[in-house]
């Protein structure tokens, strides 16, 4: 089916599957590939991008979900000449290792610091806790957050 | 022409080409070092240069041939040439590549490990078996990245390759322009003259392709360095927290198809009948493919790919070992009743005086299931062949594909990439056989090979089964004698039989982190029972001091409070190893050791020994009406020299998490052959929320510069367990305790 909708506030429109997860609609037909594949069941989320404001996991999110649909994805956050803040953060507290689950951990990150400007360790944790990391960033990811909280106050 | 042959003309080839209008620099030929035993047997060509460092075409490239696995040594091999060469690593015209596989860039340090010799063993009989063993590792050509070994290995040669390069560009820079090489001094990629005037390195290449190389050139001590032992911002980490860093799995080629695999879940079994007839139905559904155990589908994404894979109707064979779990503990079980492959410690006749308190552990299956799944991306002609994969023996994944593609080893380009993580993971070669059998029937379209989650759990060899029986005695309060015999099957040599190698003699993972315990307890036994080979097993991150040292720092534990000790004071009153020592006594004061917890808390302490780095651990928990909780985690260890510290925090923090999760919640099990855990919800790890803080201190009084991507790992779970003794009174012997506590 076709499907038109915005990823990082350009239009895009596809010619796809109707059930075909936005994931894929992502990493291999529009070539935005920071968004990331860990395990398709919404275990991970490596593949957390913004849909319409939300963190959303884009494995569980279908392509015939996404008519008229604004999508923000790790791209669009930020660039490397243009940080976000909580990019930023992550920078400065070199969070990643191997990097992978990151792009899912900003977005996350991202979403959580728009409701919430000042979240508490339990806050963080309570949102945070759906996104793996396998190479055990967990105290860096908490860090970072209250960093970029503080730049996004200041 | 014999392999070892083959490989050392290879690293000739590569490393003395002098690139058009520059110069390939390296250092260290193995024959030219005078103590060399190999060296009579060494053909000509072996006085290769290792090539480091190449300038040409107005470039500094630096070649980082360790895989970059999510520790960070891409980065760390280029800073410790550049610390050398005097670059910058932001300097524009610089450089870092990985390098093409290549004997040449061998890792020396890889076999110490499975020495039969105590790392606090430093007699002149270990020393020389270490350095004979780097030298052989060196004349086969293996590059491998893996055993904590990357900083051990690059540490001094790359420094010396980068100290080689910049004192023969300043040779060449004295001679072009009539200076004394004294008067000259380098700087941000150049020679400055005593004038003022910079000569870019880059500039100067040309010339200094025509000088004999200066060899021997002395390493600047620690204390004049300008990159090394101060934080560094590591050069992927932009990349990484912006989604721009490209891993194997995001790469593209015009007129890429895309693969996916339908394997056997019984490893090692056969594919006996199927039907994909409802695969090749779907739409953007090219190909069926047989590949070994199994069937690949083509198609137009990854997607449909995964659907296609998950359409196809199979009838599988057996697995190749037993089908139900409780059959691999009987052979542990079994194992340990049988007489031991090897007695490795043997002081003060523990065998009878070590007659108290029988315990028994045990020690799971478990997945690495790094976050970012196997694949590879392979292009197939019929003359040449380049494959995308991100792997830790690159070498050998490149010979593997010249077997498949029918191509010459010369012909085959492995290009390295960034992991999304290892954990032992791409130390095997399932995805690069596949990918090459794919990629020869597909010969000329580039193909992505991207195995699901599924796929990747159902076939990622996982750590090996364990099991221990120890029994102690305790003399007046202090720890007299304790015996501990642990079997497991062989990782080693599952892992071998892979790449069409046998181990000769008894496997050291068997007993690692346990038998090296740097305790002077008076009667001290520690036992290898090798079991039978069971499911296929592969290294996990810190292989066998995963399992061995939560026997080890368990039992002692138990005796410890039998005899109604303090668990930290009397580890400091055994432990005769002085970098061990300094790491109990770190985590104590870090602590506060001792002083009065809160109701319900409880401190357990572990310290393991293994890669050489002793890391001492505490860990606290609380005993909540909604489960247990960790609270805090102090960690110290000792790698002699600490060369970015803020990386090393990362590490080791993340080391800790890696050993506590799987502690907590992981194991694989086998049922009618197949892993019942196919998914991150039955096998996690630890996540955020069930994270603590973890303190780090970093010692630097050891002998030698160690690794520490792995030796956090081993003491998180004794740790935790003893903690959770501390708490509650319960003592867990078996991981994953979930299945015995409730955690918050």
């Amino acid at each position: 089916m076709k499907v038109s909708f915005k990823v990082n506030g350009a239009a895009q429109s596809v010619d796809v599957a109707a059930e075909m997860p936005l994931l894929w609609v992502l990493r291999d037909h529009l070539g935005l590939t920071g968004t990331k594949y860990g395990c398709g069941i919404a275990q991970c989320g490596a593949c957390t991008v913004h849909l319409d404001g939300q963190a959303v996991r884009a494995c569980q999110v279908q392509a015939q979900e996404l008519e008229g649909a604004e999508v923000l994805t790790i791209e669009g956050l930020g660039r490397p000449e243009a940080l976000h803040a909580v990019q930023d953060a992550w920078v400065e507290h070199q969070v990643a290792q191997c990097g992978y689950c990151q792009s899912g951990q900003i977005m996350q990150a991202a979403a959580l610091l728009d409701l919430n400007p000042a979240p508490s360790d339990d806050e963080i944790d309570a949102a945070m806790s759906g996104n793996l990391c396998r190479c055990g960033t967990y105290p860096r990811i908490r860090a970072a957050i209250h960093a970029a909280a503080q730049k996004l106050e200041g | 022409m014999s392999r070892l042959t083959r490989l050392t003309r290879r690293a000739f080839i590569l490393g003395s080409v002098t690139v058009t209008g520059g110069v390939a620099f390296g250092v260290y030929a193995l024959n030219r070092e005078p103590e060399n035993p190999l060296a009579e047997d060494l053909p000509p060509e072996a006085v290769s240069f290792n090539p480091w460092i190449r300038i040409a075409d107005g470039r500094i490239t630096l070649i980082a041939p360790h895989t970059d696995l999510g520790q960070g040594i891409r980065h760390m091999q280029a800073a410790l040439i550049a610390e050398e060469l005097d670059v910058d690593l932001d300097q524009p015209e610089l450089v870092i590549e990985t390098g093409p596989p290549a004997a040449a860039y061998a890792n020396r340090a890889l076999a110490d490990e499975g020495l039969p010799f105590m790392t606090q063993d430093m007699t002149p009989l270990a020393e020389i078996s270490r350095d004979v063993a780097g030298r052989l590792m060196g004349a086969l050509g293996l590059q491998g990245t893996g055993g904590s070994s990357s900083v051990p290995d690059s540490y001094e040669k790359l420094r010396q390759a980068g100290a080689m390069a910049r004192e023969t560009l300043k040779l060449a820079a004295a001679r072009a322009h009539g200076v004394a090489v004294e008067e000259l001094r380098t700087e941000r990629g150049a020679v400055h003259l005593p004038d003022g005037r910079a000569l870019p390195y880059v500039e100067l290449a040309e010339l200094a392709a025509e000088l004999r190389p200066r060899y021997d050139v002395p390493l600047r001590d620690p204390g004049q360095w300008r990159i090394l032992g101060k934080p560094m911002q590591r050069l992927d980490v932009l990349a990484k927290s912006t989604g721009t860093l490209t891993y194997g799995i995001d790469l593209r080629l015009p007129g890429m198809v895309h693969a996916a695999v339908r394997l056997n879940p019984r490893p090692g079994g056969v594919l006996e009948a199927h039907d994909d007839s409802a695969a090749r139905a779907l739409p953007g559904v090219e190909r069926v493919l047989p590949v070994t155990g199994g069937l690949a589908v083509i198609a137009s994404d990854t997607w449909t790919a995964f659907k296609g894979a998950e359409a196809l109707e199979c009838t599988w064979g057996p697995a190749a070992f037993p089908a139900e779990q409780a059959d691999h503990w009987q052979a542990l079980s079994d194992a340990l009743d049988a007489p031991p492959e090897k007695v490795w410690r043997d002081e003060g006749d523990a065998e009878s005086r070590a007659t108290g308190w029988p315990m028994e552990y045990r020690a799971p299956y478990l997945a690495h299931a790094p976050l970012e799944p196997i694949g590879a991306l392979i292009k197939v002609t019929a003359d040449r062949c380049d494959i995308w994969v991100a792997h830790q023996f690159p070498g050998m994944a490149q010979q593997m594909v010249a077997e498949i593609t029918g191509l010459p080893l010369e012909a085959v380009h492995l290009h390295n990439q960034y992991a999304g993580g290892s954990f032992g993971h791409r130390l095997e070669f399932e995805n690069v056989t596949r990918a090459a059998e794919i990629g020869t029937a597909l010969r000329g379209t580039p193909v992505k090979l991207t195995y699901s989650r599924e796929e990747d759990m159902a076939h990622d060899f996982p750590r090996q089964i364990a099991m221990a029986r120890a029994q102690g005695t305790i003399l007046g309060g202090e720890v007299e004698a304790l015996d501990l015999s642990i079997a497991a099957p062989s990782v080693t040599a599952s892992q071998m039989s892979r790449i069409g190698l046998s181990v000769p003699g008894p496997d050291s993972q068997i007993v690692a982190g346990a038998w090296s315990m740097p305790y002077a307890i008076p009667a001290l036994r520690v036992t290898a029972h090798r079991a039978p080979d069971l499911a296929p097993i592969s290294s996990w991150r810190s292989v066998g001091a995963s399992h061995a040292g939560f026997f080890a720092e368990s039992a002692l534990d138990e005796l410890i409070h039998e005899g109604q000790a303090d668990p930290l004071l009397e580890r400091l009153r055994l432990c005769n190893y002085a970098p061990a020592r300094a790491c109990l006594e770190a985590v104590a004061e870090m602590c506060s050791w001792g002083e009065p917890l809160p109701e319900g808390r409880g401190r357990g302490v572990a310290m393991v020994m293994s890669f050489g780095t002793p890391v001492a651990e505490v860990i606290e928990v609380e005993d909540t009406p909604a489960g247990l909780r960790m609270t805090n985690a102090w960690v110290a260890a000792d790698v002699g020299r600490v060369l970015d510290p803020v990386n090393i925090e990362n590490l080791i923090q993340g080391g800790v998490v890696f050993g506590l999760g799987h502690a907590i919640n992981s194991e694989i099990t086998y049922a009618d052959g197949m892993a019942q855990q196919t998914n991150y919800h039955a096998h996690a790890g630890l996540r955020l929320y069930q994270c603590p803080p973890i303190h780090v201190r970093v010692l630097e009084t050891g002998p030698k510069v160690r690794g520490i991507g792995e030796p956090p790992v081993p003491p998180a779970a004794p740790a935790l367990a003893n903690a959770i003794f501390a708490a509650t009174g319960r003592r867990l012997r078996e991981m994953p305790f979930d299945k015995f506590v409730t955690f918050a």
